[in-house]
């Protein structure tokens, strides 16, 4: 007997391309750049599929394509090409990327949750934490004032934010705290499938376990999917049930986390792994 | 009823910064039964640890084949499972002991061995009471449950270890020298706890150095040498 699973987010042959590309293209670039015509290839057929409750690792350099794949999942980028299917969108039917912009702003709202390495890019810095999340129910269609402020209270608690600081602005807040408010806002409208983009990176040590333990807790609570974007192996270590290896916009390598750190295959991974400290 | 077959299993290492392949285990057949408990024993670096990571799959076999009969998927290779099966298999069926303690930053003792039960869906106040349960058996201090084990010594870290895993009663356990630094009133103890696991049908791959330790525990014990069974 095989084991049967739906998954939450299918990725087929995403490609973002800067350039119109040439022949000579796939054959010679040059790290990710074709030297004939220019082009940046920075997410080059990309496939993955992230299952139910499952927290999916994207380890890579700078420049690899990590942040283009999350971003291109948020809308935030328009992919040159590819096909993403989410399982609570049209019931895994349709690509994403086809959908209307009303559409993509509802699953932007609703299925999916984004926390960027820069809160800046998630927070409304001067309005406060509770109308941040509000803003975020708002958008997924509730009026009612008094729901909001409850579930604000409810995730703002769970990130171990004093509801008493809930009408401060996040501008006032520290780094590690803007991340706290930033992953509740994520989270206002349960949705299915979280996206975190480096987001333990800058943050000093102490703070990266509090956001650490937070992420864990937050997977066995809500039972959520995750995407998660690091740099950080040791970040992955503990978070990651499988990893996905990025190098120049490819996906390189993939398997089981532990797997990946221990007995990596690619000569990229292994000179990774062996620069772990 | 056969649990374990390993048949031909070889596994390489290619360093590419080296250029080197790197010959650990070769033509490694051994067969398990269900509630057998088989000691493996060799000198360091024989290649013993290896066969165990090839059956956990956190090294991927170069050559043969590994038969596990699941519960929930019947004969499975799992050199070929799905990254999916083998983490369902870990959670549910198979569990994994080595030398080293990992947990998350700002987990106590008792969250960590609480931690393997509720992620299989165990409710919380019963997580508890089993983790409890669990600790007071391997005789760690009570007063070391609610603090972070970051500094506990190597024996307290590996009764931690064992704690964790062993909450969970899998069907197949892979031991890879769990007793390395445990006192011997420890090791009587964890001894107590391996034969008790094989009594209610746990199936059990051992490494040990120590062969007085295996007396009266394993049914079978295979000598690895330079890499293949002797």
């Amino acid at each position: 007997m095989k084991l049967q699973e739906v998954p939450v987010l299918s990725v087929r042959g995403l490609t973002v391309r800067y350039g119109d590309g040439c022949p000579q293209c796939q054959d010679s670039l040059e790290k990710n750049r074709c030297p004939y015509c220019g082009t940046v290839w920075a997410a080059n057929d990309i496939s993955l599929d992230v299952y139910p409750g499952e927290v999916l690792g994207i380890v890579g350099e700078s420049g690899s394509g990590k942040s283009t794949l999350m971003q291109s999942l948020y809308f935030d980028l328009e992919p040159t090409q590819g096909k993403a299917y989410l399982e609570n969108y049209c019931g895994g039917k349709k690509n994403i990327w086809e959908a209307s912009a009303a559409e993509k702003r509802h699953m932007k709202n609703t299925i999916m949750g984004m926390v960027y390495q820069n809160p800046i890019r998630g927070l409304r810095m001067d309005y406060s934490s509770a109308s941040n999340i509000a803003e975020k129910i708002i958008a997924a269609g509730s009026r009612n004032a008094g729901q909001m402020t409850e579930r604000a209270k409810e995730l703002l608690e769970a990130v171990e934010i004093l509801t008493s600081r809930m009408k401060e602005a996040p501008r006032n807040f520290s780094g590690g705290m803007q991340q706290r408010v930033q992953i509740s806002k994520a989270l206002a409208n349960n949705p299915s499938l979280l996206l975190l983009d480096e987001v333990t990176t800058g943050l000093d040590l102490s703070v990266q376990a509090r956001v650490l333990d937070l992420i864990r807790k937050i997977k066995a609570k809500y039972q959520i999917s995750i995407l998660l974007v690091s740099h950080d192996l040791a970040v992955v270590r503990m978070l990651a049930d499988r990893t996905v290896v990025m190098l120049d916009g490819k996906i390189i390598e993939s398997g089981l986390t532990d797997q990946i750190l221990e007995d990596p295959q690619h000569a990229y991974t292994q000179k990774l792994v062996h620069s772990l400290l | 009823m056969e649990i374990l077959s390993i048949q031909n299993l070889g596994k390489d290492f290619y360093l590419h910064n080296a250029g080197k392949q790197i010959h650990s285990c070769q033509n490694i057949s051994l067969d398990l039964q269900e509630g057998e408990f088989v000691g493996i024993v060799g000198l360091s670096g024989a290649g013993k640890s290896t066969i165990l990571k090839c059956i956990n799959r956190t090294y991927l076999a170069t050559r043969g084949h590994i038969y596990y009969n699941s519960k929930a998927f019947g004969r499975i290779d799992l050199t070929e499972a799905s990254e999916r099966e083998i983490l369902y298999l870990r959670k549910n069926e198979i569990g994994y002991v080595s030398q080293f303690l990992r947990v998350m930053p700002r987990t106590t003792a008792k969250e960590h061995v609480m931690n393997a039960l509720t992620e299989s869906g165990v409710a919380e106040q019963e997580a508890k009471e089993r983790a409890e349960e669990m600790l007071a058996y391997f005789r760690l201090p009570s007063n070391l449950w609610d603090i972070y084990p970051n500094t506990f010594s190597g024996g307290e870290c590996l009764r931690l270890n064992l704690a964790g895993t062993m909450v969970k009663e899998p069907r197949f356990m892979l031991l890879d020298e769990p007793t390395a630094s445990l006192d011997n009133k420890t090791k009587i103890l964890v001894k107590d706890m391996l034969i008790r696991l094989k009594e209610r049908g746990a199936s059990i791959i051992g490494i040990f150095h120590d062969l007085e330790f295996m007396e009266g525990l394993c049914d079978k014990v295979f000598n690895i040498s330079e890499g293949t069974i002797v």
